[in-house]
């Protein structure tokens, strides 16, 4: 049976990922300033991307570039001796799309600051209910 | 060339957006003729792919040339070899009817338009034929990228409805890489057949069932399943016509679609409908999405808001048919993919036309508009027979196969929300066409519309849309009714071999 | 609604911290995330491709597929930030500032008035007047030439060292943008037009894009580099570390572009005309 500290280091990764997870959706639903929900999905997204590169770990591995790579015969390549690199090639794809989310979204905040005035949802609320009564 | 077909139809919208967004600053006019050319290689291309498809069993095209699961693999069978044509052919007819409709919203930025436009639809297609679940998930994020930036740029609230549909959009793209995320942590592979091997052999597991239910919730945000559905309305009502009339025929199904895959392919219909008791809350919310759609869309005062109400009713047809979980409703959703991309184009490219005519989309002043643009309008009520389920269009006909579905599996509630849904739809139309048709047209109003802006052409009699958006209206029409006359024969061939023979 | 936040946020992660006891301990070497594809990756990597960088090999040619895809998200986010914030040039500013340099005397010409002749006496400078720092001006010039040649390395050395395409896209964009901080966008748009950034960023995706075209050409399929030992004039594997780099450049070149696009629509708000 184990104990508690093995359980404690066999899954904290994943827990500090759901705690990010939290404060993320948190910030998205919750907070009414529009940046604060970008910077929550930001969040969001980061921890997803934590709990991926944290799937690709071993024990006792290096990064998965080949040692004697360059220039040599072929040597024999255990595949415990590098982390998994496939979790890093997934990640890299999201970081991206996480970015490109990123521009989008603050293009569109923009755009919004410029009609409206503010970034507060309410004050946007309220001047659109104005502005559709008038 | 045959076999390179499954590629070409992705890439060539691609390259064609790249194109224009190269060309378009030395030579303006050329950028809407690329766009065409793309759009009809792409149709020809799924149309091959099809074809091929029905004399050969599925189709496996492997990217990079390395095998499974090492590499990354398009499958084409029945199912998405169907809605490919379905999609690029709805993608195509709206590119052919945008011209005017965009130089007169986007002006300087009609290149972006049109290079925004391409990378949707490769998006989309992207989306329908891979094989593989991550790659899922990348052009899920082309598609809804694209998306957001199109419908940013509509009138009033159309910048804080695309926010909001983005952060709406983001939560449902990221809980569905957590759920893929969660199913390679316990399988170690992405390709979704090899996904479907290993699964039986780790059951029953807790993490298998949080895949499932995470995959599905982000896609049922995605897709706008009620509760889920509150970026939708606003979203398709702010934006700019031609973009909504590109957006809503396209994004709900094809997310519908991606639920369909996963269930069947990847989950199995054994783990999904026996092991998890989903079947009947999912089954409820597509009821709950049907009588809400219905009854907010009775509500509305203006035409694109009522007709957005009507495709979140939409959306729980497709979804309900599929977990009744039977081989009707199972061909009916199928088929309503189809039909529902058709109707829904029809109308919103009706809506796009009057919007652009009248410059004001509230039903109260829509009077008289038969007299006016009795084109679009007989278009629209095509479209509206359509949506209320009036043989021989092609709404009767997968409304009839849902409903000999729910009263199979004795979803009696289902059925009655369909025949509610027909009965709204009925009173929504015809309270459209009775303002449009009886009303007398105020003759105050010729005078009206030449103090409005200079946008307007000009406005007497008969102020019909442009003829480069009635041809492909028209077409749409007439496809209605085609589709109708062909469901039968397209069950018996293609349908009826995409669903598993498990079902009954 | 903050109740409804919390409740959300809750639910979602309890429900997969009670799933997380389920999970594979991490660094477990026995999971199945690390026996299934990737010891085929780690194993193979050298006698199919030739390149000592897994990441690499894997991102560029096993999965290729989707870095393709990649490089037209982060295009069309360019594509997104131009075409939603873009203000033609037509449009006349509001009012512009003017420093006399001699003397330092700043003035204001309103909309309409004439404007100076272009002139070495007159410098324009941005209405939230930034003091002119000659430190930062002179150490950043310094340093950009530096950095852009660190972004070309990691580029051409993503095949043995950590690195690649996006990496040292990312850092020779972010170059030409602390150009653009430590002087003004004015005569970073001189330098770099936002033409030429569409351009550019175009021209990246169609070289990845027109590689793989060319396999189809060659005879076999979309992105099989192997087809390419005919244009390179080398052996399969060879010819697979040689597409590797090409399409590298054209992601970097791609990645590049579009981080000054969307950084030039973004400080201006689409006006290009003064901005950070």
């Amino acid at each position: 049976m184990e104990t508690i500290g093995d359980l404690i280091i066999a899954k904290y990764n994943y827990w500090a990922v759901i705690a990010l997870l939290i404060i993320g959706l948190y910030a998205m639903i919750a907070k009414n300033n529009l940046v604060k929900k970008i910077i929550g999905m930001n969040i969001f997204q980061t921890a997803i991307i934590l709990f991926y590169i944290s799937i690709g770990s071993k024990k006792g591995a290096t990064i998965p570039i080949i040692v004697h790579g360059h220039g040599e015969s072929s040597h024999v390549v255990h595949a415990a001796d590098y982390i998994n690199p496939l979790p890093h090639v997934l990640m890299l794809t999201a970081i991206v799309v996480s970015v490109a989310t990123l521009g989008v979204a603050l293009a569109l905040a923009m755009k919004i600051y410029s009609q409206y005035g503010t970034l507060e949802e309410d004050e946007i609320s309220e001047k659109i209910m104005e502005s559709e009564t008038a | 060339m045959e076999n390179q077909l499954p590629i070409i139809i992705v890439v060539a919208p691609l390259l064609a957006a790249l194109f224009i967004t190269a060309l378009w600053w030395f030579e303006r006019r050329l950028c809407f003729p690329i766009s065409i050319i793309a759009g009809v290689v792409s149709l020809l291309a799924s149309i091959g792919l099809l074809l091929q498809v029905l004399s050969g069993g599925g189709v496996e095209y492997r990217l990079g040339g390395w095998a499974p699961p090492f590499g990354i693999v398009y499958r084409v069978d029945q199912l998405n070899g169907l809605i490919l044509v379905a999609v690029s052919l709805v993608s195509l007819l709206n590119l052919a009817g945008s011209r005017t409709l965009a130089e007169n919203e986007f002006q300087d930025k009609v290149g972006a338009f049109y290079a925004l436009y391409l990378l949707f639809t490769a998006g989309l297609l992207g989306i329908l034929i891979t094989g593989d679940a991550f790659n899922l998930y990348v052009l899920l994020e082309i598609a809804s990228l694209t998306g957001y930036a199109l419908i940013g740029l509509g009138r009033r609230r159309a910048p804080l409805s695309a926010l909001e549909y983005l952060f709406m959009g983001t939560i449902g793209a990221s809980l569905y890489l957590l759920g893929v995320g969660c199913l390679y942590l316990m399988t170690g592979s992405l390709n979704m057949e090899d996904i479907a091997r290993i699964l039986p052999t780790i059951l029953p597991s807790n993490v298998v069932v949080l895949a499932f239910v995470l995959c599905l919730s982000g896609l049922f945000i995605k897709m706008a399943l009620f509760p889920l559905h509150a970026w939708l309305p606003n979203a398709y009502t702010y934006s700019p016509s031609v973009v909504s009339s590109l957006v809503a025929p396209l994004t709900t199904k094809v997310m519908i679609y991606a639920m369909f895959r996963l269930t069947l392919t990847i989950f199995t219909i054994d783990f999904a409908f026996n092991s998890m008791a989903v079947r009947l809350p999912i089954l409820w919310l597509a009821i709950a999405a049907i009588v809400m759609g219905s009854l907010m869309a009775l509500a509305q005062k203006r035409l694109k808001k009522m007709l957005a109400f009507i495709v979140v009713a939409e959306v729980g047809y497709m979804v309900g048919g599929f977990w009744l979980g039977n081989r009707d409703g199972m061909n009916g959703a199928v088929l309503h993919i189809i039909n529902d991309a058709a109707m829904t184009l029809c109308v919103f490219m009706a809506a796009g036309a009057i919007v652009y005519k009248t410059e004001d989309d509230r039903l109260s002043s829509l009077k008289g508009v038969f007299r006016t643009m009795p084109v679009s309008m007989a278009a629209m009520v095509v479209g509206g027979l359509s949506l209320i389920g009036v043989p021989p269009t092609c709404g009767f006909f997968s409304k009839w196969y849902l409903i000999s579905g729910g009263m199979a599996a004795g979803q009696y509630g289902f059925v009655a929300a369909l025949i509610f849904s027909s009965l709204v739809n009925t009173v929504l139309f015809f309270r459209l066409f009775e303002i449009g048709y009886f009303e007398p047209f105020a003759s105050g109003r010729a005078h009206q519309q030449h103090n409005h802006t200079d946008h307007i052409k000009h406005s007497d009699s008969i102020a019909e849309a442009p003829l480069d958006l009635l041809v492909p209206l028209v077409a749409t029409a007439v496809l209605l009714i085609v589709l109708g006359i062909y469901s039968g024969e397209i069950v018996a061939r293609v349908i009826q071999f995409a669903i598993p023979a498990v079902i009954s | 609604m903050k109740a409804l936040g919390l409740v959300a946020a809750f639910c979602l992660g309890g429900l997969l911290f009670y799933i997380s006891f389920d999970f594979p301990g991490w660094g477990d070497a026995k999971s199945p995330a690390s026996k299934h594809v990737s010891p085929y990756y780690i194993e193979h990597t050298m006698e199919d491709t030739s390149v000592p960088n897994i990441v690499t090999a894997v991102l560029a040619d096993y999965r290729g597929y989707d870095t393709l895809f990649e490089t037209a998200v982060i295009f069309s986010a360019g594509l997104a930030c131009f075409f939603l914030l873009r203000i033609p040039e037509h449009k006349a500013p509001a009012a512009r500032f003017y420093r006399h340099l001699a003397t330092g005397i700043t003035f204001r010409i309103e909309k309409g008035g004439r404007l100076p002749d272009d002139t070495k006496e007159f410098e324009r400078i941005d209405s939230v007047w930034v003091p002119y720092d000659v430190i930062i001006n002179m150490t950043c010039r310094l340093v950009v030439p530096f950095i852009q040649l660190f972004a070309l390395y990691v580029i051409a050395h993503g095949h043995h060292s950590p690195g690649g395409g996006f990496q040292g896209g990312v850092i020779f964009g972010a170059a030409i943008i602390l150009f653009a901080i430590s002087n003004n966008l004015r005569r970073t748009l001189k330098q770099m037009s936002e033409q030429t950034s569409a351009l550019l960023g175009s021209l990246g995706v169609i070289i990845y894009a027109g590689t793989g075209m060319l396999c189809v050409l060659l005879g076999a399929g979309f992105l099989n580099y192997g087809a390419l030992k005919s244009f390179f004039g080398v052996d399969p594997v060879a010819a697979r570390s040689h597409s590797i780099l090409m399409v590298e450049i054209g992601v970097g070149i791609a990645v590049t572009a579009v981080m000054v696009w969307i950084y030039y629509n973004l400080s201006s708000t689409g006006k290009q005309d003064e901005g950070l």
